[in-house]
């Protein structure tokens, strides 16, 4: 049996133990690589200040001395950053916000990401954590850069520092209209400065090139084939490998014969310990020389979907179940003064992140090091698991990501750097392993199917007093309920989960929102007031507020009347730092029951918007990916096998699936900016499941709520 | 395994492989283009489409022996003398991709529709490209970047 495994979790309580230490290259090593210019590092951080902010001691950033930041001769930058691209736009939004501190063209900009021997330790990309933290480090370490060169010119100059500006890569002195150049100013010296964490940033409401919206960077390469993925890698003398996949999970191994392999020209076993795989000169070959090894496995009797919720909440994870999240008041005594009470429950699914890009890796061996290019949200991490695996030091590991195919949170492993490095250590050769579609269905992990029951209470006049809400496995992530309720108890049991799984875009929040916007739709409807005055009603956080009226605004909610067929719904929620509404309205074919989401209304809140085309993209795309997990996305699985490990079975949305989206959005210049990747997602489910029962009188309380679509 | 000759974007490239491995396989693993990709190997994803003789096919379901006698065309010859096709440009302006994986092909699909279908509907579009998945779900900018594509290609000119 796999359990929540502490390494695939949501941040909310990933990584609590020390990070191993970082080989990035010292300071001197570093401007031999980068030549003349200006290197800023980021002074060794105090004890106090790395356990601020974070509770069981974790840190997002890193604690040694760290290397940001690079402008040469020429004036063209490099940014140093273990964030990675994986279709988030980060790449370019990053970018957007050193130019504009730094005062150069976004263009002069090249951000060197997720190279375990460049940049300095990260945690990994995910939890929305890049705006909110990488952003304001980025560009506290770019305004420093532009304080040195002011610095710099002022002394050459002899005049006071307060008197200069910076603007398109020079500093100029007003008085005397002079100015030079970064370049310039560096005169090609090999330049270090270390600084503190602690610069004046330019506010949001200035900015000029963060908060516009600039086109993806490198987006040229993505539309001629150019850019290189990591299942693109090609070294010259490269081999392909395959590993054998047992029958189940947790199976072992009863019997193997691998002579059929030897009549593959070039084909060659590698086996080391459990482990068994194949390489060949071609990676048709290899596929089918791993297809000629027999073997038998012994499978032990597992759960299957039959069952599935009750075993959750049966089987709890041992020494997994905490004291509740949240409790006040008495809820026992609220319910008992309550006039409407409402007791359900609610299930969502087992479901694949299916990236369209799988696991892939190139690994390769030289002079006792190991390189592996491979695609995953968490370089620093593969570079832990392959240190582990080989018995290697961090210097003698490293680890480079390229953009990849995307990962939603499914690809915080190393699976296949590993078996790349395993393969490639035995042939002597790189070695490249690419997964199969089916390899990533069935042993890359999912995200965690769950119960949520709730017992709520509300007054005659539409005010809650009650709240009792226990989550079984799904997960903690916006577990609380944002509406004002005196009584609460709110409680996540981690289960022992029969499949492995692990983080998903808006893991737990997706659940969660789903379960408790249902449930407030249900309220609403009982107690005769329209759903979305309800919710205000019981709702004081002002920027929650702001955008279920806008939401409600946009798509005309006053006026939206729902018939047998047609039906409109509304949900919303905070988590990340994000404020999101959604307003959806379905249509219903009364003969096949079959689903057609025909409009959805979003609207969203993150404080300052870095990039506001990146972010509707965003924000869109969560929406589309989110119809999946709410109408037909679900693993199906019986005795340690996955049954539909295939896109023909596991259907995802496609372009027929897809409503007409709007998306509006808030700016809040006066706020910080918080990220975006993923709250975007958890309004559709429930917004879509309150139109349908709007249209049928039918509430559906288990995701995916219409099979008939599949 | 026997040789073949195969006609890639206007280039013949002489290739050894095995009659049964597919046009995708060679294409990625033996001739280093790399810009059509792998998804699912069952012709359900649509990353893998290239051009027979001007036609969107799945080059994970055709064997090699069976595309000697044709015109291949994969996302890298689509580009002519640094200038993009009208499809190329249309998918920058709208910033119709997240990750980017599915966008080769996505535009090699979406050029065969726009040989047949010079000015397509959201539901000629639509019903073409449904094979073709984005799970980023980049899907209502795809619509728009063809059909600005096609308006473009009225105007008669590469991007």
């Amino acid at each position: 049996m796999n359990s929540f495994d502490q390494t695939l979790l949501e941040p909310d309580s990933i990584n609590t133990e020390r990070p191993s230490p970082t080989p990035q290259l010292d300071r001197r090593g570093f401007l031999k690589v980068l030549g003349g210019g200006l290197l800023i590092c980021l002074a060794p951080r105090s004890a106090l200040s790395q356990e601020s902010g974070r509770g069981g001691g974790g840190h997002e950033l890193p604690k040694d001395l760290s290397a940001w930041l690079h402008i040469d001769a020429d004036g063209k930058v490099k940014v140093f950053t273990g964030k990675v691209e994986v279709g988030q736009n980060i790449r370019t939004s990053l970018a957007q916000q050193v130019a504009e501190e730094l005062r150069v063209p976004f263009d002069s900009i090249t951000m060197v990401m997720g190279d375990t021997d460049l940049v300095p330790w990260d945690m990994g990309t995910f939890g929305s954590r890049t705006t909110p933290t990488m952003g304001p480090q980025l560009r506290t370490m770019a305004a420093a850069a532009r304080q040195t060169l002011i610095e710099m010119a002022a002394e050459r100059w002899h005049v006071d520092r307060a008197a200069l500006t910076c603007d398109n890569c020079k500093v100029t002195d007003p008085a005397t209209s002079r100015s030079l150049s970064y370049g310039e100013l560096t005169r090609g010296e090999k330049l270090v400065k270390t600084v503190s964490g602690d610069q004046p940033l330019t506010p949001a409401a200035e900015w000029k090139v963060a908060g516009t919206a600039v086109p993806k960077a490198e987006g040229r390469d993505f539309v001629t084939g150019r850019h290189k993925y990591p299942s693109d890698i090609v070294h010259p003398g490269m081999m392909f490998g395959a590993a054998l996949r047992p029958d189940g999970f947790n199976a072992t191994l009863a019997l193997i014969d691998t002579t059929g392999v030897e009549k593959f020209p070039g084909a060659r076993v590698i086996h080391d310990g459990d482990f068994f795989g194949v390489v060949a000169p071609d990676a048709f070959t290899a596929q089918r020389a791993v297809a000629a090894i027999e073997a038998r496995w012994t499978v032990p009797p597992q759960p299957s979907n039959d069952g599935l919720f009750e075993y959750l909440k049966s089987n709890p994870e041992p020494g997994g179940d905490s004291a509740p999240q949240y409790v006040s008041g008495s809820v026992a005594d609220a319910m008992a003064s309550a006039d409407i009470k409402l007791e359900e429950r609610y299930t969502v699914e087992y479901i694949a992140h299916a990236p369209l890009e799988p696991r892939a890796a190139v690994a390769e061996w030289s002079d006792g090091k190991l390189t592996v290019w491979t695609g995953t949200q968490r370089p620093f991490g593969v570079r832990d698991e392959l240190m582990q695996a080989f018995h290697l030091s961090a210097a003698q590991v490293r680890v480079i990501q390229p953009d990849m195919g995307s990962g939603y949170g499914g690809k915080h492993s190393g699976e296949a750097a590993i078996e790349a490095a395993r393969l490639a250590k035995v042939a002597g050769k790189p070695v490249k392993v690419v997964w199969t579609r089916q390899d990533e269905f069935t042993w890359a992990y999912l995200r965690p199917a769950g119960l949520i029951e709730i017992r709520a209470g509300v007054k005659q006049d539409g005010t809650l007093v009650a709240w009792e809400y226990h989550n079984y496995n799904s997960g903690p992530a916006a577990i609380d309920t944002p509406y004002n309720v005196p009584n609460q108890l709110i409680q996540f049991h981690p289960s022992k989960s029969p499949l492995r799984q692990g983080s998903y875009r808006g893991l737990a929040s997706t659940a969660n929102h789903f379960a408790r916007e249902s449930h407030m739709d249900a309220l609403a409807h009982v107690a005769k007031i329209d759903p979305l005055e309800f919710r205000l009603r019981n709702l004081t956080d002002p920027r929650l507020r702001a955008v279920f009226q806008a939401a409600g605004e946009k798509f005309n909610w006053a006026q939206a009347k729902s018939t047998s067929f047609i039906g409109h719904g509304i949900a919303g929620g905070i988590d990340k730092g994000g404020y999101v509404a959604t307003c959806a309205e379905v249509e219903i074919d009364p003969a096949t029951k079959k689903v057609r989401i025909r409009r959805v209304v979003q609207a969203w809140e993150c404080g300052a918007i870095i990039n506001p085309d990146g972010l509707k993209n965003q924000l869109s795309g969560a929406i589309v990916q989110g119809i999946g997990g709410a109408l037909f996305e679900k693993i199906l699985f019986a005795n340690g096998r996955i049954l539909n490990p295939h896109f023909a079975q596991y259907r995802v949305p496609r372009f027929s699936d897809t409503p007409k989206i709007e998306v509006v959005l808030l700016d809040r210049k006066d706020l910080p900016s918080a990220g975006a990747g993923e709250t975007g997602l958890v309004g559709l489910a429930p917004a879509v499941g309150n139109a349908i029962f709007a249209a049928t009188g039918n509430r559906p309380r288990n995701m995916p709520m219409a099979p008939e679509n599949s | 395994m026997p040789d073949y000759v195969l006609n890639v974007n206007g280039t013949r490239l002489h290739v050894t492989a095995p009659a049964e491995e597919t046009l995708l396989s060679v294409l990625r693993n033996r001739l280093e283009l790399t810009g059509t990709k792998y998804g699912c190997g069952e012709g359900q994803c649509g990353a893998c489409t290239v051009l027979l003789d001007g036609r969107a096919t799945r080059s994970c379901l055709m064997p090699v022996s069976a595309a000697v006698s044709a015109k291949i065309t994969t996302i890298e010859g689509l580009e002519q003398h640094g200038l993009l096709t009208p499809l190329q440009q249309a998918f920058l302006d709208e910033g119709a991709f997240q990750c980017g994986y599915c966008t080769s092909g996505m535009i090699m699909s979406a050029t065969s529709l726009l040989r047949d279908a010079h000015n397509p509907t959201e539901e000629q579009i639509v019903e073409a490209m449904n094979g073709n998945v984005c799970r980023c779900g980049t899907y209502p900018r795809i619509v728009a970047a063809v059909q600005r594509a096609a308006r473009l290609s009225a105007q008669g000119g590469r991007g």
